[in-house]
């Protein structure tokens, strides 16, 4: 029997020192109009080398392809080291670290990964992960209205990833809890601060700041965190993790910093893995600490004054509080931070930079060979960090398909999400794309496109 | 030692990446970084080695028996991780079309129809990145099907008073008040306390069967009748679904909304804390608001559906499809397991827990509720031992880490004095059960005989007991360099 | 335990104490604390909020647990402790002298209300398990 021990004699033995005959008989509590005939729909057991077959054969149908789609998901090398070790048993088919002096490697990667998250984005404490960027940012928004106590209004810009924008509505919608919208500028792409008067009486709990934006702009984010300040709101920072090894971190914006920052931190040593699991990583001012959703591992001594960690600051959460606790949160991402915390250190602060730079400098280059092309020019005049929107001549899905036929993933359609942009195409080339990408990637859009290249003389995008 | 106290200013890891010139060219000035972070700089050897080093400062299923209740800490097969971590599936971008995806896709879609065939709902969503995501997104459903009824007065969720935190916090989550419904003596919910707490104000019943307890809730057909009658939903909360696996369908016990943890009863790894996956099913009545997306058909292949297909929806719960890699090991594990293996894991898990019970109590152990059947877990209460002797649960659970196994779950269920929960679940073979006895044995020899030495325990762990009131006090979150 | 025969309590486990300024200090039970287990953090009102008899107002935390505080009887809180602010461990420790708030009553009469140390050691005594 697959993963049952069992013999017969086993359960021989053990049927007879229960005091039953069979095992039937364990389930004589149930109510007999409930047992279950067979089940319909199941099929019959794969062994594994059958299962095995399955999945070879439907990974290779899928195959693999050159991607230039970032979006909130980006490809990025991952060191060997990194799986290799967050897959060990010891790590992998452990629980959560409630039985600290059993747990101490769990929990010292947690301690190790909060200090790391902590000083990446320059604020006083990290939680232990929650799911993923976009949860985490419905869990800032939770936190930072349970934080002001007054108010239920909070400030969103449309410059921020839509889904995560979908999914704050999800999550928050049921408590009372109002998103608005701020405008971006249609020249930069990054927030309007000019239409940030209109909310002056508002007053907002909290301002979201994207940091780079979607549209992959940096945003103004020492005078969004300043307005918010002054508008009696948390500053609340939605930053990719890769990007701050070269840029200001939240805890610096402004003259006070932004109170919490949130993330995805899936560019951190975690496959796309087709969207999941990622995680969503969450730091914070440490005042704000007792607001914070999820796990928290705290340093302590063991009964001989040897350092240890444990989970801290419990009365947070659900088991023990309950109804009142700061979220519903329980189980989180914990294998996805080991990853994250094997990838910075084995990367290290000038590793993470060099990656950050070599994005910037293959995006800049796509940008550059893509408007080239007659009719491609890009979208806004905001300096990016890893992402670009161009304006194509055509229309984009059928752009994106004539790619594929050259299995190119040519990048993300922002037509539904943001119409006011016309045929609007965001792509990303991290470290991983070379040269030679770049350039098919430029022949093949060129060709669909089918428009001449522009000449020397004509003025680029 | 922390990989910070391990650095070395200049030394690097051996990945590099290209650098090309014209690096930071874009970016303004005043939007850079001043200082670098304060990430630690190692070889590759040195992090390879602190971690490896690390982890062996772990248990695990892979290393120990570990029954912690409620927690279904079965084996996770080697199989399910390596076919879910194809190169092919890996490199899979979120945003890529489903005409890339296709097999991978497939794989999503066959187990959404597994599901509903192992629960017995008419349909599933995937969606949910944990079994707490899950019960928001029932509850969220609870509340879309009232609201298009028009039925807004609804506003209590019931929850019996021995439930998981999780369920009374996923309820606040979605704007219910929350209201306790008792146990009776004999662990089942008590049902008069419930028929008069039921009313135009009950939106719904958030219920685990077989209960937190370790017990199977006899009148569930009763507590359906009652809560339905009053216009209210049936909420399953499947943590404990291993015990009833191809046993008892939830659909079949009249639930309406049912969440599932793949990383218990479909043995995806718990990985330290995590991810899970909690999807949930519904019956037809609630299938247009399922979160999205939804894996659905097109014509031989397969897409997301989305807010065009589902104008209901309560939404969506995160940036792109759940926990994608999760949702592939749990379908890896039930194609190996197939139609009779589903029956197998009750079976067996149920045997095992029964007998473990039988051998405890046979040992002297007192069972919470020893009239009872155990389901795949059970309460033992240690009051008698901590009256007569000062050693509590908590004592005892730790001087099972110097016996080579992880702890039960200690003081769950709280109704429970001095619990621990039970869970050996069906991997494990009657020699470590056997061993489990014996070591509890010894513990309730030297409970007796020398008590200070249990509750000084562990002893044998690379650090002793831990002192969490100093770590609650003094918080120290972060290493802060000198 | 002793439970102190001066003392006014409730049902919900805090005592309460007649100052001579016409203003009453409220504390935790010895009880209380030792089912808490190590308290850890405190969360007292602010001086000057307006509570209501029966009306949360304060939270305990200890590692294991966190339990809320409910105003013994009407008023306005006067002010919180800072001592057991800063070191919570004082309410384990000697939980009759480490007050968490004093309230100036606006409905004096509820004090009568409240349990005698007798009613309350009875009550205490019925809760343990």
């Amino acid at each position: 029997m697959p993963f049952i021990p069992h013999t017969e004699d086993d359960t021989r033995a053990m049927l007879a020192a229960i005091g039953v005959a069979a095992i039937d008989d364990l389930f004589d509590e149930i109510p007999r109009g409930l047992r279950a005939d067979a089940l319909a729909g199941m099929p019959p057991a794969l062994s594994e080398m059958e299962i095995a077959r399955l999945m070879h054969e439907r990974a290779a149908r899928d195959g693999t392809w050159l991607n230039f789609i970032g979006a909130g998901a980006y490809e990025h090398h991952i060191p060997a080291a990194v799986w290799q070790i967050a897959t060990r048993g010891e790590f992998y088919s452990a629980y959560t670290p409630y039985q600290a002096e059993a747990s101490q490697g769990t929990l010292q990667v947690l301690y190790e990964y909060q200090s790391m998250m902590a000083s990446l984005t320059a604020l006083d404490v990290s939680n232990a992960s929650l799911y993923d960027g976009a949860s985490a940012l419905a869990e800032a928004v939770l936190m930072a209205v349970r934080a002001h106590k007054s108010s239920r209004r909070v400030l969103v810009p449309r410059t921020v990833h839509p889904s995560w924008r979908k999914v704050a509505r999800t999550i928050v919608r049921n408590q009372g809890i109002e998103l608005l919208e701020i405008p971006f500028d249609p020249g930069t792409g990054a927030t309007a601060l000019e239409a940030l008067g209109r909310f002056r009486g508002s007053e907002p709990a909290a301002v979201v700041i994207p940091q780079p934006n979607f549209f992959g702009v940096l945003e103004p984010v020492d005078e969004l965190a300043d307005w918010a300040h002054a508008n009696g709101a948390l500053a609340i920072a939605a930053v990719n993790p890769t990007a701050l090894a070269l840029l200001k971190p939240p805890g610096e914006w402004g003259p006070q910093g932004a109170d919490i920052a949130v993330g995805d931190g899936q560019p951190l040593g975690v496959p796309l893995a087709g969207g999941g699991p990622y995680l969503g990583f969450m730091t914070c001012r440490k005042d704000l600490v007792r607001q914070m959703p999820g796990r928290i591992v705290g340093a302590t001594r063991d009964r001989d004054g040897r350092r240890g960690y444990v989970l801290t600051l419990q009365a947070r959460e659900q088991h023990i509080r309950r109804a009142k606790a700061t979220s519903n949160i329980c189980t989180n991402q914990g294998l996805m931070t080991t990853a994250a915390t094997l990838y910075l250190a084995l990367l290290g602060p000038a590793g993470l930079a060099e990656v950050a730079r070599a994005c910037h400098a293959n995006t800049l280059a796509l940008a550059a060979r893509l408007t080239r092309i007659r009719g491609v020019a890009r979208a806004f005049s905001g300096a990016i960090f890893h992402e670009v929107v161009l304006r194509l001549p055509v229309p984009v899905a059928p752009v994106l398909r004539a790619l594929r036929e050259h299995r190119i993933l040519g990048g993300c359609d922002l037509e539904q999400d943001y119409p006011e942009l016309g045929h609007a195409l965001l792509v990303c080339a991290t470290e991983t794309r070379t040269g030679d990408d770049i350039a098919r990637y430029g022949a093949e859009l060129e060709r669909v496109i089918g428009l001449p290249p522009r000449s020397a003389a004509e003025p680029g995008g | 030692m922390l990989i910070f106290e391990r650095s070395r200013p200049g030394r690097r890891g051996a990945v590099r990446v290209p650098v090309r010139p014209g690096n930071v060219a874009e970016i303004p000035r005043s939007q850079l970084r001043a200082r670098p972070p304060g990430l630690p700089e190692v070889s590759e050897l040195d992090a390879v080695r602190h971690y490896t080093g690390l982890s062996q400062r772990n248990f695990s299923i892979d290393t120990h028996f570990y029954p912690l209740g409620s927690c279904t800490m079965k084996y996770n097969p080697r199989a399910c991780n390596a076919l879910a971590m194809l190169p092919q599936f890996l490199a899979r971008h979120p945003g890529a079309p489903a005409d890339t995806g296709q097999g991978f896709l497939a794989c999503l879609f066959e187990l959404q129809e597994m599901l509903k065939s192992v629960t017995g709902m008419a349909q599933v969503s995937l969606a949910p990145m944990a079994g707490a995501q899950g019960e928001f997104a029932g509850v969220a459903m609870i509340r879309a099907y009232h609201d298009s009824r028009g039925d807004a007065a609804r506003d209590e969720i019931l929850v019996p008073d021995a439930a998981h935190g999780t369920n009374p916090a996923s309820a606040v989550m979605c704007g219910y008040r929350v209201r306790e419904i008792p146990t009776d003596a004999d662990g089942n919910v008590d049902v008069a306390a419930l028929g008069s707490a039921v009313g135009p104000r009950t939106a719904g019943l958030m219920l685990t069967n077989p209960s937190t307890l370790g017990v199977f809730e006899r009148h569930i057909v009763g507590i359906g009748n009652i809560v339905h009658g009053a216009g209210g939903l049936l909420y399953y909360d499947g943590a404990n679904l291993n015990a009833i696996l191809g046993r008892v369908k939830p659909g079949d016990m009249g639930f309406d909304v049912i969440h599932i943890n793949l990383h218990k009863t479909f043995s995806t790894p718990h990985g330290g804390g995590g991810p899970g996956a909690g999807p949930v099913g519904v019956t037809a009545a609630l299938a247009p608001f399922l979160p999205l997306p939804v894996i659905g058909q097109a014509g031989a292949g397969f897409r997301l559906l989305d807010e065009r297909d589902a104008p209901l929806t309560i939404g969506r719960l995160g940036a792109h499809l759940g926990n994608a890699g999760v949702l592939l090991r749990a379908y890896v594990y039930m194609r190996m397991l197939g139609a009779a293996g589903m029956r197998r894991v009750a079976d067996y898990s149920t045997l095992n827990a029964n007998y473990l019970m039988a051998e405890l109590r046979r040992a002297g152990f007192q069972i919470a509720f020893p009239g009872r059947r155990a389901t795949h877990e059970f309460v033992v209460t240690l009051k008698l031992l901590r009256d007569k002797t000062g050693v509590t649960a908590m004592d005892v659970a730790k001087r099972l880490l110097d016996k080579g196994c992880h702890a039960p779950t200690a003081y769950f269920p709280q109704l429970v004095p001095e619990s621990l929960l039970i869970e050996p679940t069906e991997t494990e073979s009657k020699e470590t059960l056997d061993a489990f006895v014996a070591a509890m044995k010894e513990i309730l020899e030297e409970a007796r005989r020398d008590p200070q030495l249990v509750k000084g325990a562990p002893h044998a762990t690379p650090l002793g007991r831990l002192d969490e009131a100093r770590a609650a006090r003094d918080l120290d979150l972060t290493w802060r360099p000198g | 335990m002793t439970t102190p025969a001066n003392l006014k309590y409730t049902r919900s486990h805090e005592w309460v104490r007649s100052e001579a300024d016409g203003t009453v200090a409220v504390g935790i039970t010895f009880h209380a604390q030792e089912q808490l287990g190590d308290i850890v953090f405190i969360q007292a009102p602010e001086a000057g909020r307006k509570v209501k008899q029966g009306e949360e107002c304060a939270v305990i935390e200890s590692v294991k647990a966190a339990a809320d505080i409910y105003a013994p009887v009407s008023g306005e809180v006067i002010a919180a402790n800072p001592e057991v602010a800063d070191s919570p461990e004082r309410v384990n420790r000697d939980p009759y002298a480490a007050w968490l708030f004093r309230l100036r009553p606006s409905q004096p009469a509820e004090l009568a209300g409240l349990l005698d140390a007798a009613a309350y050691a009875k009550l205490a005594e019925s809760e343990k398990r």
